[in-house]
């Protein structure tokens, strides 16, 4: 992590922003793509530092923010069960279902636990036989392969007692389309680097030429943020739209040849709803026909689920990058962390929590 | 030292009777979605805690009720005595981690909340909530760090109790421990008394016990060994009262971190804390942690740290006696109290850009990716 510091280096920073201000003559907006980045973007304030022609829009990168509700409401039906335990990365506790989340399924006595790696999960099937683990699949091309290995190894060792509750999202089909839509106003994306580093960046090509947008890889430190900007803004200012690679020390072209050879066996791609923004085609994976037993939706009966979104909630909006957080009317008054309408506020990953979070002073005064 | 034994209990007025709640009609005011039960985050030392004291607790014990909230209450007794009392009950997973045990930490926490009045501890209790099938030789392990934990401390242990409960009902040990101190004339620390233009010090490196806890609670290893920090302030304090200067606020930032402390200090006082975020002491180990699992070093527990709020004038003074003594040796100024954003904590960032940073919700979840 020592390397990290390099990245985060204040005097570096202001040789990139002055660079950004110098080359910048007119408006541009770009989208960063992963909830990460809007994270360190609000977090260091970064956006504060750009200039005011350089608009940052939000992207549907938070893999929590974007799990269909029904999705949600199956899990929270699966946890309930009794003889289920289910297990999920932390912050999936706090996402609104239609009426209650994992916290409260897990107060009411459902077994439900926070676990660091889909591995662990596997581990707790195999020291609980006589229970069933549910672990809940979700994310990006990021957390994909560690939920592949998961379910190869349960096959391989035989375990039958656990299964995945899969809703993984792709990001190349969320940028074609954001830029399909009738209303987009993004011209550029900083294409997120955990993602390449995984996928590589051959995917990528045909959808800069198609849709004549820059898009450049770029990592999650302030500095990687910089410079991202920094290159997407000398693209648009040329008039270029190639894709670049600005995060090289973690991503390269080819990404990881086994972690997409483990991807290409258990997953299959799949059409995918996206939560506040609809079904995109071939935008998910779902579980492999010779792994279709780990399924979870297929071992627990839990057709019949009716869905309920909060009628005030614009996360669909936000999360298309068609506005800000706060311009949405709930903002901050019946949705904020404490009391989420949607998932773009209850993940620390989404773009309205990382407004609410760290950014009440500025909104506080503008209002 | 006062004989606290000789003191008469005193009501100085008679008590409004409690109000009746209809319990049956009764709609919990915590603004918590529809949840109808308690959850984890209302332990969290978070927003949610707070709520439950708020909207629960005090309209519940109605004119019964005279806490004011701080870590521990000062009351006037007899001939102008004040006494600082506190209660504190500790549920930490697992009961041994890396530098302590919920031993120590039993005893350490009661002492911090009495000295963050400026208290000399003097009396502790220990209650014991013990699960059926616990091993007494980790019992045993816990009494006795109990036993050192408060010899260093220099306090007694006056009285206690013991429960078993079933094996399903309980985990392991739990503790409470409720402590009496005394406060020295003149001094008058308080969570309102923070101003403008005041001097933010904290007395060493932030976020240690959240990490040392969670690594070994998750089995994460994190290269190197974080040890708790855990420790008794009160001699760090008796040192910063002997400057002379008029110590504002104290508060140990234990559960909710230094966020949670910040925020209540400045709703408390009504003042804006504006932090420098490159002032922060977070230890490399802690901030790579933090960085892995998402959690930010403000919200993360510490258990033998003070944060204090001092007139901007004695602020080298106060850190030149804090730097003197072992448990202040890596003491610094991180902020200052400002007229701007009442009741906000707000940093500026290593970039010069501002966060607010703001009163943890409830849990610390680390996040996906």
């Amino acid at each position: 992590m020592k390397y990290l510091d390099e990245f985060s280096d204040p005097d570096l920073a202001k040789k990139i922003i002055d660079q950004i201000h110098a080359v910048t003559t007119r408006k541009w907006a770009m989208m960063e793509v992963c909830g990460g980045q809007t994270h360190s973007i609000i977090r260091h304030g970064i956006d504060q530092l750009l200039p005011d022609g350089v608009e940052m829009i939000h992207g549907p990168g938070c893999p929590v923010c974007v799990t269909p509700l029904e999705t949600i409401d199956r899990a929270l039906a699966i946890a309930a069960r009794p003889g289920v335990i289910f297990c999920s990365f932390g912050d999936m506790l706090r996402v609104p279902g239609s009426s209650q989340d994992l916290f409260s399924v897990k107060s009411a006595g459902g077994d439900v636990r926070v676990v660091y790696s889909p591995l662990d999960a596997l581990k707790l099937a195999r020291e609980n036989p006589d229970r069933e683990v549910v672990f809940f699949g979700i994310g990006f091309e990021t957390t994909a392969p560690a939920n592949a290995m998961t379910v190869y190894q349960a096959k391989k060792l035989g375990i039958r007692n656990f299964s995945l509750l899969v809703s993984h999202v792709l990001v190349p089909p969320a940028i074609a389309a954001i830029m399909e839509s009738s209303t987009c106003r993004v011209q550029a994306f900083l294409a997120a680097g955990h993602v390449c580093s995984v996928m590589g960046t051959s995917e990528y090509p045909p959808l800069a030429r198609k849709y004549k947008v820059p898009i450049v890889v770029t990592g999650f430190e302030p500095l990687d943020i910089l410079e991202g900007v920094r290159r997407t803004v000398v693209q648009l200012e040329a008039g270029r739209h190639e894709v670049e690679n600005a995060y090289p020390r973690a991503v390269r072209d080819e990404g990881n040849a086994p972690a997409m050879k483990m991807l290409a066996d258990v997953f299959e791609v799949t059409d995918r709803t996206w939560r506040g923004i609809g079904e995109i085609p071939r935008s998910g994976w779902r579980l492999a026909g010779k792994y279709r037993e780990f399924d979870a939706e297929q071992r627990f009966d839990v057709t019949g689920i009716h869905t309920a979104e909060s009628s005030l909630c614009r996360s669909g909006e936000v999360l298309q990058g068609l506005i800000k957080p706060h311009l949405c009317e709930a903002f901050g008054k019946e949705c904020t962390p404490r009391n989420p309408l949607g998932a773009t506020m209850v993940s620390s990953e989404g773009a309205c929590a990382a407004y609410y979070t760290h950014r009440r002073l500025e909104l506080v005064d503008a209002k | 030292m006062t004989d606290v034994t000789d003191v008469a209990h005193e009501v100085t007025a008679p008590l409004d009777r409690v109000p009746d709640l209809d319990f049956e009609a009764w709609a919990c005011p915590v603004p918590l979605r529809d949840i109808p039960s308690v959850v984890m985050g209302h332990g969290g030392g978070g927003a949610m805690s707070g709520e439950l004291i708020e909207h629960l607790f005090l309209p519940a014990y109605g004119a019964a009720a005279a806490a004011d909230l701080g870590d521990s209450a000062v009351l006037t007794v007899g001939s102008g005595t004040r006494l600082a009392f506190s209660t504190d009950s500790f549920v930490v997973k697992p009961m041994f981690f890396p530098g302590g045990s919920i031993g120590d930490l039993a005893v350490n926490g009661t002492v911090n909340d009495l000295a963050m009045s400026g208290a000399t501890p003097l009396f502790l209790s220990t209650a014991f909530i013990l699960a059926e099938g616990t091993a007494l030789s980790d019992l045993g392990r816990i009494a006795q760090d109990v036993g050192r934990a408060a010899e260093a401390a220099g306090v007694r242990l006056v009285t206690g109790d013991t429960k078993v409960v079933e094996r399903a009902s309980g985990d392991g040990v739990y503790l409470n421990t409720s402590g009496i101190g005394v406060v020295p004339p003149g001094v008058d620390i308080h969570a309102r008394r923070a101003r403008p233009g005041d001097a933010v010090l904290v007395s060493g490196d932030i976020g240690v016990h959240g990490v040392a806890v969670m690594s070994c609670r998750e089995g994460l290893e994190f290269g190197t060994t974080v040890e708790s920090d855990t420790a008794a302030l009160h001699g760090l304090v008796t040192a910063m009262l002997a400057t002379g200067s008029d110590l504002h606020v104290l508060r140990d930032p234990t559960r909710g971190g230094v966020s949670a402390s910040l925020n209540e200090i400045a709703r408390a006082s009504d003042v804006g804390v504006e932090l420098v975020e490159r002032l922060l002491p977070v230890p490399p180990t802690v901030r790579d942690a933090c960085s892995l699992l998402g959690l930010d070093p403000l919200q993360v527990a510490n258990e033998g740290k003070l944060i204090a709020i001092v007139p901007a004038e004695d602020a080298d003074r106060v850190l030149e006696a804090m730097r003197a003594h072992p448990l202040g040796r890596s003491a610094c100024r991180i902020g200052s109290c400002v007229p701007d954003h009442a009741g906000m904590v707000v940093a500026r960032t290593g970039l010069g850009g501002s966060r607010v940073i703001g009163l943890p919700i409830g849990e610390q979840l680390p996040r996906i990716c």
